[in-house]
C-alpha cells in the first residue's frame, strides 16, 4: 500500500461520492452503508476522495518510505 | 491524519445533519480552509447564518456564530461589522434566503459595500422545508411547488451582486473544490462586500426531482458544465447552452467600505473614538 | 447659566439613549418617529458611535441585533407599519436574549391609518405581536423628561435582562415641546459579563440567580452559538420538550421575578377618591387636567397613571379596584388596556373605557363627562 487510508466510520453517511470519484476502485460502500476499502493496494494517494467528502469522514496520507 | 482545519469544527457537534451526499458539507470545509489560509483570528471571527439548510452551518464551525432569522443574516452581519470592526464576519446563506426573503437585504449590503464575505450555498431549490421552488430554480426544472417545472425566470446572483455594487464577486461548485476555497479566500482578502456562490447539490430534493442520479452523479454534472471564466469568455455563444455556466472571478474591484467611510466621518466631525 | 432646553419628545428619546450608553441605532425613516433617527443620526458619530439607515425595518431590526451582539448598547425607532415589520424579530431577541431597546411612537392604524395623527392602540400587539410565548417590557412616558428617564431605564432593563424593551410612545409625547432639564448624568447599568472561562465550563445560556444568563459579547473568545431556535444553557438547540418548558418558563420568571420593581406608577388625587381613571402616555396629561377640575367642582375622583404598561400593574390595579366604586380607563383607541384592568379588577368594581379613536387627542371635558356618566350609572 502506497497510502494510509483512514475512515471515521461514525461521519460517514455511505453517500457514495469518494468511491465514485476514485481513480482506483479502491473503495465501497458497504451494505450497512458505509465506505470501505475494497482494493488498498490500488490507492495512488491522490485524495479525490477526501477532497469531496462532504463529512470529513475519509483521509488518506503518502506512506512515508522510511516506515 | 489529523487534519489542521478540524480545529475549526465544533467536534461535538459532528457529524452534521445534512443529507448523505449534500454538498453544504463540501462548501462548509472550504470556508474553513480558507479562513485558515487567509490566517483570521478565531477568536476574532464570526459567522452570521440565516435559515435553511446551509444556514445550519454556523452550529458546526467553532467561532463566535450567529444563526439569526430567515433572510435576515446580512443585517445582522451588518450590525456585528459596523458595532466591532475588528471582526471579521462570514455570512453563510442559501438560494432561498439570500435572494428571495433577503434579497432586499443582499442588494442594500452590496450597495452599502460593508465588509463581509457572503458565501450562498446555492442548491436550486429550498431543501429545508422539503424542496420547493426558489428564485434559482432553474425555469423548466422540477420542485415541489413547480410540479410541472417552474415558470419562473431565475436570479443569476453574481450579476445581481454585481449590479449593486459588491466589490468582489466569484462563483464555484463542490466539485472545484480547491478552486472553491481560492474563490472564498479572495472573498477573505477583499476590504468590502464579497460575493461567492457555491453551487451545491441537493440531491434529495432538487436531484431526485429532476432525476439527476447521484450525489456523484450530480458532482459530475458540475465538472461537465462549469466553465472557467477564461474559457467561458472565449466560447461561442451558441456553446453556451441552459446548463453550462462559468466560475472563477468576475468582479474584483476596490472602493471604500461603509465601515471605514464611517470611521472617516467620525474624525470628520471630531468625534470620540469609537 | 440655565440649563433648560426646549425639545421635543422624540429628541428627548434620542438624547436619553446617548445618555444610558447607546451608542449603535439603526433605523429606516416613519412618521412620527423619524425625528429619534435624524437626532440619533446626528449625535451618534460625536459620541463615536454609528448611525445606519437600512433598507427597511427588518434591517434596521437586524442590525441592531447584531451590533448589541458585538458589544454595543443598541437601540431602533419606529411607528405602527414598521413595528408591525419587526415583530419576527422582537421575538428573535426575546429568545436569544439580545438587548435591545424598540421605540413606537404610536400612531393611528390599522394599516398605513393616519400616519401624523396621535393613537395608542399598539398596547396589545407590544404585548403579544411576535409569536409564541415570550415576556415583554414596555414603558410609557407621558412628558418630554419623562421621556428622557424612561428611555435610560428602558435600555438599563434591556441589559439587566437581557430582554428587548419597548419604549412605547405616542405622537403626542414623540411630537410635544416642553422646557426641558435635562440631569448631568444618569445611572447605567453595564452590560453583565461571563463569569467563567471556557475551560471553567462556561456556558453562554447559564442562568444567574435572577434567571439571567451572561452571555459573552462576540469577539471575546468564547466561540459562543447564538439561535432563534429554543436552546439549552450551551446555546445550541436542543428538540426536547424539558428544555423547551425549562427555557420558555425561565425567559417568563426572569421577568415577572423583578416585576414590582419594574412596573412604576403613579397616583394623583387617590386619596379619598371613590372613582379612578387609570390612562397612560399623552392622555395621562388630558386626564390629569380632567380630574383636577373634577376635584375643584368637588368630585371625588382620582388618577392613577401607568408609566410601565408590560408588565401589567396587575396588583396595583387589584388593589385599586377595591378601594373605588368605579374605573375609568381614558385611552387613544378602541379599547386595549381596559381589558388588563378588568381582568386584573377581578369584578371588584365597575370598569368602564373612555376611547376615542378619531385622530384626535382627548380634550379634558371628555373625560371629565365619561366620568360623571360612570359616577352616574354606578351611584344609580
Amino acid at each position: 500500500m502506497k497510502s494510509d487510508i483512514t475512515i471515521k466510520l461514525e461521519r460517514c453517511k455511505g453517500c457514495g461520492i469518494c468511491a465514485a470519484f476514485c481513480p482506483k476502485k479502491v473503495l465501497a460502500v458497504d451494505e450497512l452503508g458505509k465506505i470501505q476499502v475494497v482494493n488498498g493496494e490500488a490507492c495512488i494517494a491522490c485524495g479525490q476522495c477526501e477532497l469531496r467528502c462532504p463529512d470529513y469522514a475519509i483521509f488518506v496520507d503518502k506512506k512515508e518510505a522510511a516506515k | 491524519m489529523e487534519r489542521s482545519y478540524e480545529k475549526y469544527f465544533r467536534q461535538n457537534r459532528l457529524p452534521h445533519l445534512w443529507c448523505p451526499g449534500c454538498g453544504n458539507g463540501i462548501v462548509m470545509k472550504a470556508i474553513v480552509q480558507a479562513i485558515e489560509k487567509e490566517g483570521l483570528n478565531q477568536d476574532n471571527t464570526v459567522i452570521v447564518s440565516g435559515i435553511g439548510c446551509s444556514s445550519r452551518a454556523s452550529g458546526y464551525m467553532d467561532f463566535d456564530t450567529l444563526h439569526t432569522a430567515h433572510g435576515r443574516a446580512i443585517p445582522f452581519a451588518t450590525g456585528v461589522k459596523l458595532a466591532n470592526p475588528e471582526l471579521n464576519v462570514i455570512v453563510i446563506t442559501g438560494d432561498g434566503d439570500c435572494t428571495a426573503i433577503g434579497g432586499n437585504h443582499f442588494i442594500h449590503g452590496c450597495r452599502r459595500n460593508v465588509d463581509l464575505t457572503v458565501v450562498l450555498f446555492d442548491n436550486n431549490i429550498y431543501g429545508m422545508t422539503g424542496g420547493q421552488a426558489s428564485p434559482m430554480t432553474p425555469t423548466g426544472k422540477k420542485a415541489t411547488t413547480a410540479p410541472y417545472g417552474s415558470v419562473d425566470r431565475p436570479f443569476n446572483a453574481c450579476d445581481l451582486a454585481g449590479a449593486a455594487g459588491a466589490t468582489y464577486v466569484a462563483r464555484s461548485t463542490a466539485f472545484h473544490v480547491k478552486h472553491l476555497t481560492d474563490m472564498i479566500s479572495g472573498g477573505i482578502r477583499n476590504k468590502g462586500f464579497s460575493f461567492i456562490e457555491a453551487v451545491v447539490q441537493c440531491p434529495t430534493a432538487y436531484g431526485r426531482k429532476n432525476k439527476m442520479g447521484s450525489p456523484a452523479d450530480m458532482l459530475a454534472w458540475m465538472r461537465d458544465n462549469a466553465v472557467m471564466k477564461a474559457a467561458w469568455d472565449k466560447m461561442p455563444e451558441e456553446q453556451k447552452t441552459s446548463e453550462k455556466f462559468p466560475i472563477g472571478v468576475f468582479l474584483d474591484s476596490s472602493y471604500e467600505d461603509y465601515g471605514n467611510a464611517y470611521e472617516g466621518l467620525i474624525q470628520r466631525i471630531g468625534g470620540k473614538k469609537s | 447659566m440655565s440649563k433648560a432646553r426646549l425639545m421635543q419628545g422624540n429628541e428627548a428619546c434620542a438624547e436619553g439613549a446617548i445618555a444610558a450608553g447607546v451608542r449603535f441605532f439603526a433605523g429606516y425613516p416613519i412618521t412620527p418617529s423619524t425625528e429619534i433617527a435624524e437626532t440619533m443620526a446626528k449625535l451618534l458619530p460625536q459620541y463615536g458611535g454609528k448611525f445606519i439607515q437600512m433598507e427597511d425595518e427588518i434591517g434596521s431590526m437586524g442590525a441592531i441585533l447584531g451590533a448589541s451582539l458585538a458589544g454595543l448598547k443598541s437601540m431602533d425607532a419606529t411607528s405602527g407599519p414598521g413595528f408591525s415589520l419587526k415583530q419576527e424579530l422582537i421575538g428573535y431577541a426575546a429568545c436569544a436574549e439580545i438587548p435591545c431597546v424598540l421605540v413606537n411612537v404610536q400612531r393611528v392604524g390599522p394599516s398605513t391609518g393616519q400616519p401624523t395623527a396621535p393613537s395608542q392602540a399598539d398596547v396589545m400587539q407590544v404585548r403579544w405581536g411576535t409569536h409564541g410565548d415570550h415576556p415583554m417590557i414596555a414603558l410609557a412616558p407621558w412628558s418630554v423628561r419623562e421621556t428622557y428617564d424612561a428611555t435610560v431605564m428602558a435600555v438599563n432593563y434591556s441589559e439587566r435582562f437581557r430582554t428587548p424593551v419597548i419604549l412605547l410612545m405616542d405622537e403626542i409625547i414623540g411630537h410635544l415641546r416642553e422646557k426641558v432639564e435635562l440631569p448631568d448624568s444618569v445611572e447605567v447599568y453595564e452590560r453583565r459579563k461571563p463569569k467563567k472561562t471556557r475551560a471553567e465550563g462556561y456556558e453562554p445560556y447559564e442562568p444567574d440567580e435572577d434567571l439571567v444568563p451572561n452571555v459573552a459579547d462576540f469577539g471575546k473568545g468564547y466561540h459562543i452559538h447564538v439561535t432563534g431556535l429554543l436552546h439549552d444553557a450551551t446555546g445550541f438547540p436542543v428538540g426536547s420538550p424539558k428544555v423547551t418548558e425549562e427555557s420558555i418558563r425561565r425567559l417568563h420568571e426572569k421577568i415577572a421575578r423583578a416585576g414590582d420593581e419594574i412596573i412604576h406608577t403613579e397616583e394623583y388625587f387617590m386619596e379619598d377618591a371613590e372613582y379612578a381613571v387609570v390612562a397612560f402616555g399623552g392622555t395621562a396629561r388630558t386626564a390629569y387636567e380632567a380630574v383636577r377640575n373634577a376635584r375643584e367642582a368637588g368630585k371625588k375622583v382620582g388618577l392613577l397613571r401607568l408609566m410601565t404598561i408590560w408588565p401589567f400593574a396587575d396588583k396595583v390595579i387589584e388593589q385599586l379596584a377595591a378601594k373605588v366604586k368605579g374605573i375609568l380607563v381614558a385611552e387613544l383607541n378602541y379599547g386595549q388596556v381596559v381589558h388588563e384592568v378588568r381582568r386584573a379588577a377581578q369584578g371588584k368594581c365597575l370598569v368602564e373605557l373612555c376611547g376615542k379613536y378619531n385622530m384626535k387627542s382627548f380634550e379634558p371635558k371628555e373625560i371629565e363627562a365619561a366620568i360623571d356618566e360612570m359616577c352616574a350609572r354606578r351611584d344609580a
